[in-house]
């Protein structure tokens, strides 16, 4: 016999609040973690979220890593509005970072304006094209888009391996796996002496006003709401299901590949097998925890941003494993599915036994 | 028609087979049930009379074990008992045949009824005593054979056997009619004399009339989750029960004739399909026309080819051009969004998730359809369009909501169907395209949607109603066609035909005899 039953009238309030119960569990859990490996909560919880924002530099590494989760996560909503379930942003992200990364070494040298512009265009068009496979595949062949994505991000982690391995490895590297560093035009100045915030921030501002606007008020967009939510809607109102697909996919590729560009025209600098912690994975808990609205998602992403600067100060000042930002992410995610499990449901009372 | 039964008369003093009192049900938004008493003999055959939303389902599924009460008393047998789940009310004698069967269509027949038993089996023994139970009941049945090359008809008595497998002292039956032509509900009646005969109680969901009034003893109306009177079917009229039932004189629809030229406007020709669902049904060759100023009916069972022939029309599924056409302009390859741009309106049996999206409010669910009434400009939303065109649909179709930002789920099925017309017919289309008008709709919101449907096509409208209400049909039409096993017979003119004709015409006389002489060989035997 199941346990939940749906709630007749799901709480609009609840399901705002969601994110803030899951934050809150988080905290409570990671509480218990923190004594459990002897260290005292407060001071953990000081070195995980106070302590990163205490310096300039603190908030430009929060700037640095907000921009590309939110402009990951804002492509991906637009998918997970019409169920389309892109979960390899990470490969277009590689791919986007490849294509950008190629014109830099291809133009190494030249002293132009044009050359980062044309980094940006190549490295949206390597993630939209990356994502325009798994859509050609769903739509011709109806393979899950699930499956495709992922699997494509192993072969684009693994193409970027054989690159810095092979064609594009820096003669003078000492045969480390990496490309040449970039010069100058190919890459974003930094706004402040000594620190890595620049340019690149401000195509995640502006693609989250964009996005902002196209899920508020276009059409197109309210077609792929319809599709996510009743796709027999969407036939009966003659939407087209691949157009859907399509579209789902190119758009976050799109924006995965832009963020890839900008990690390797920014704070990378070049080539190598770095050039992500997992922004595209942790961008999928940025886009539910935003609640898949584009404000929602900003703030979304600067705490997605706090908890890798919180993980890595904990590892410095409290000899905390790598681990403990991938745990606290991995829980953020857990309760916030639990929370959300319990705005649509609620427990079934259990009936009396056979006879009275 | 068959005779009406004599009142029923129990044994003097006996116990009663089943005895309610107090059975009180609330759900967040309703009181399903408020205190209902009930009293069922042995061998009685008991209507459950009332309209949909009276608490009639609950009420069955409380009987069931599937529901709790929240308040009251059930006596079984003299005795006080608590029914915690289905299987309790099994263990207890008590079956139920549900309106929507669950079968497993690549499983056999007796494959099918073992899944149910709660007790071990062997396959070869069960199918023993399905053939023996069915052949005692006059419910022909090959135990053997695919449930997916089974009527709907002969699904029902896979349900009905499976539970007559249990020698239940009380059977359930919910709206069983729905899905029978005429001459399967007279086979039907005669099972269940019989079990009555045998002692068997008999609770009988509906809210047809006429079926109530030759098949049972007694019943028990209900209204608004409450009952509003018992009384002895054949003693009334069914004027009389329908004042208990909703409270006032069924209404009637004015049928005025058409003044205007009757030109051709939704012509289908040569119409063939196969579907990619293996269980789907082909549609072969179908042919019809609808003309300006008349309504057009397609009677048949659901499952004949009916959901194929409705996503053929609307444009779900596309096919070759001439197949379909609007007003002279081929139409057959174009998807629903374009075939709508040309004036084919669209009013689908599935109003929730289909005809409406239903988390979203009703002012967004007008942009569905009606987006190109100004609702989007330059690929932008126009919400405060949107909420004026859904205001204006409520106000002119009467919809009782909460207004344009109520969310379509919020609606009861009468009411979102109204929406869906209304929204449909704001649209000013040509041609419209409905599938069961008033499936689970009360009886005044019936009212109006036939009314509202007549007088849409007495303006100049083609309008094609697919429906299993033959009674609607006979009402609103002008002119009558069968679908039967994806083939469409010739449209008559209703007063050409009578609903024994229609009725025969529904079990596939055209287009496979085999499947009744089949059956005259298993009554035979």
């Amino acid at each position: 016999m199941p346990l939940l039953e749906a709630r007749p009238t799901p709480s609009a309030q609840m399901r705002l609040l969601a994110p803030l119960i899951a934050i809150g569990l988080t905290l409570a859990v990671g509480s218990l973690l923190f004594l459990s490996l002897g260290k005292s909560p407060v001071e953990a919880f000081g070195v995980f979220f106070i302590q990163p924002l205490s310096s300039g530099n603190g908030w430009s590494e929060l700037m640095v890593k907000a921009g590309p989760l939110i402009l990951i996560a804002q492509g991906l909503a637009v998918g997970f509005r019409a169920r389309i379930y892109n979960i390899g942003a990470e490969g277009q992200l590689i791919m986007g970072a490849l294509a950008g990364g190629g014109v830099a070494i291809a133009f190494d040298g030249v002293d132009a304006w044009w050359v980062l512009p044309l980094m940006v265009v190549a490295g949206a068009l390597g993630g939209a094209l990356w994502g325009a496979i798994p859509a050609l595949l769903r739509t011709r062949f109806n393979a899950q888009e699930t499956l495709t994505t992922l699997m494509l991000a192993y072969v684009a982690t693994f193409t970027l391996s054989y690159m810095v391995n092979g064609p594009w490895r820096d003669p003078e590297g000492m045969n480390f796996p990496q490309s040449i560093l970039f010069g100058d035009p190919a890459l974003f100045a930094p706004w402040f002496e000594g620190m890595r915030v620049n340019a690149s921030l401000l195509i995640a501002a502006f693609a989250s006003l964009a996005f902002w606007f196209f899920t508020s008020r276009s059409f197109l967009a309210y077609q792929l709401t319809v599709g996510g939510l009743a796709p027999a809607a969407a036939r009966y109102a003659g939407f087209s299901a691949d157009r859907t697909v399509w579209l789902s996919l190119v758009l976050s590729g799109l924006t995965a590949g832009l963020a890839g560009v900008g990690e390797v025209a920014g704070p990378v600098g070049q080539l190598n097998l770095n050039i992500s912690p997992g922004y595209g994975f942790a961008a999928i808990i940025v886009a539910y925890l935003g609640r898949l609205n584009a404000i929602g998602i900003v703030l979304a992403g600067l705490l997605m941003a706090l908890l890798y600067l919180g993980g890595e100060a904990a590892q410095v000042a409290l000899q905390l494993p790598a681990a403990i930002t991938g745990l606290f992410q991995g829980m953020l995610l857990f309760f916030l599915l639990g929370a959300d499990v319990f705005v649509d449901y609620r427990l079934k009372p259990r009936p009396k036994p056979a006879y009275a | 028609m068959s005779t009406s039964p004599p009142p029923f008369s129990g044994p003097p003093g006996g116990t009663a087979r089943l005895e309610l009192s107090g059975i009180t049900k609330r759900y967040p938004s309703v009181v399903a049930n408020d205190g209902i008493h009930l009293k069922v003999a042995p061998g009685e055959i008991h209507a459950v009379l009332g309209e949909n939303g009276a608490g009639k389902s609950t009420l069955m599924k409380i009987i069931y074990g599937a529901v709790q009460a929240d308040a009251g008393q059930i006596q079984w047998n003299g005795r006080e008992v608590v029914i915690a789940n289905p299987a309790e009310a099994r263990r207890l004698g008590i079956g139920m045949v549900f309106q929507h069967f669950s079968l497993f269509e690549t499983l056999t027949v007796v494959e099918n009824i073992a899944l149910a038993l709660d007790e071990p089996f062997d396959l070869k023994g069960l199918a023993e005593r399905v053939s023996e139970v069915s052949q005692r009941y006059g419910l022909p049945l090959d135990p053997q054979r695919l449930v997916h090359s089974l009527s709907v008809g002969e699904r029902q008595r896979v349900e009905i056997v499976r539970c007559l497998l249990q020698a239940p002292q009380l059977l359930i039956l919910d709206e069983p009619t729905s899905v029978l032509t005429p001459q399967a509900v007279q086979k039907l009646f005669e099972t269940l004399r019989r079990l009555s005969s045998e002692g068997v109680s008999i609770l009988y969901i509906s809210h047809k009339l006429h079926e109530i009034q030759s098949l049972c003893h007694s019943a028990t109306v209900m209204r608004g989750g409450k009952v509003t009177g018992t009384a002895t079917p054949s003693q009334e009229t069914p004027a009389s029960l329908a004042r208990m039932m909703i409270g006032r004189e069924l209404p009637v629809c004015a049928v005025p004739a058409f003044s205007g030229e009757a030109t051709p406007v939704l012509s289908v020709r040569g119409l063939s399909h196969t579907p990619d669902d293996p269980f789907g049904t082909a549609l072969k060759d179908i042919a019809l026309e609808v003309r300006r100023g008349e309504i057009l009916g397609i009677a048949g069972i659901s499952g004949n080819g009916q959901a194929e022939l409705l996503a053929a029309l609307s444009g779900e599924t596309t096919g070759p051009a001439s197949t379909v056409s609007l007003a002279g302009t081929p139409v057959g390859h174009l998807d629903a969004g374009r075939r709508r741009k040309q004036g084919l309106a669209f009013v689908p049996e599935e109003r929730l998730g289909r005809g409406a999206v239903p988390p979203m409010s009703l002012a967004d669910n007008a942009t569905l359809s009606a987006h190109g009434q100004g609702l989007v400009k330059h690929g932008l939303l126009r919400p405060k369009a949107a909420w004026a065109f859904a205001k204006t649909c409520i106000e002119r179709f009467d919809v009782r909501c909460g207004g344009p930002g109520a969310a379509a789920r919020s609606l009861s099925g009468g009411n979102l169907q109204k929406f869906i017309v209304g929204r449909e017919i704001m649209q000013q289309p040509i041609a419209m395209v409905v599938a069961q008008p008033t499936w689970g709709v009360d009886v005044g919101a019936a009212a109006f949607l036939r009314q509202t449907l007549i007088d849409l096509s007495r303006s100049g409208v083609a309008i094609l109603v697919i429906s299993e209400e033959l009674e609607e049909l006979f009402e609103i039409c002008d002119r009558i066609a069968v679908l039967a096993e994806g083939r469409l017979s010739e449209a008559v003119p209703k007063h050409q035909t009578n609903a024994e004709k229609i009725g025969l015409q529904m079990s596939g006389l055209f287009a496979d005899a085999h499947a009744t002489d089949r059956e005259a060989a298993h009554a035979a035997a």
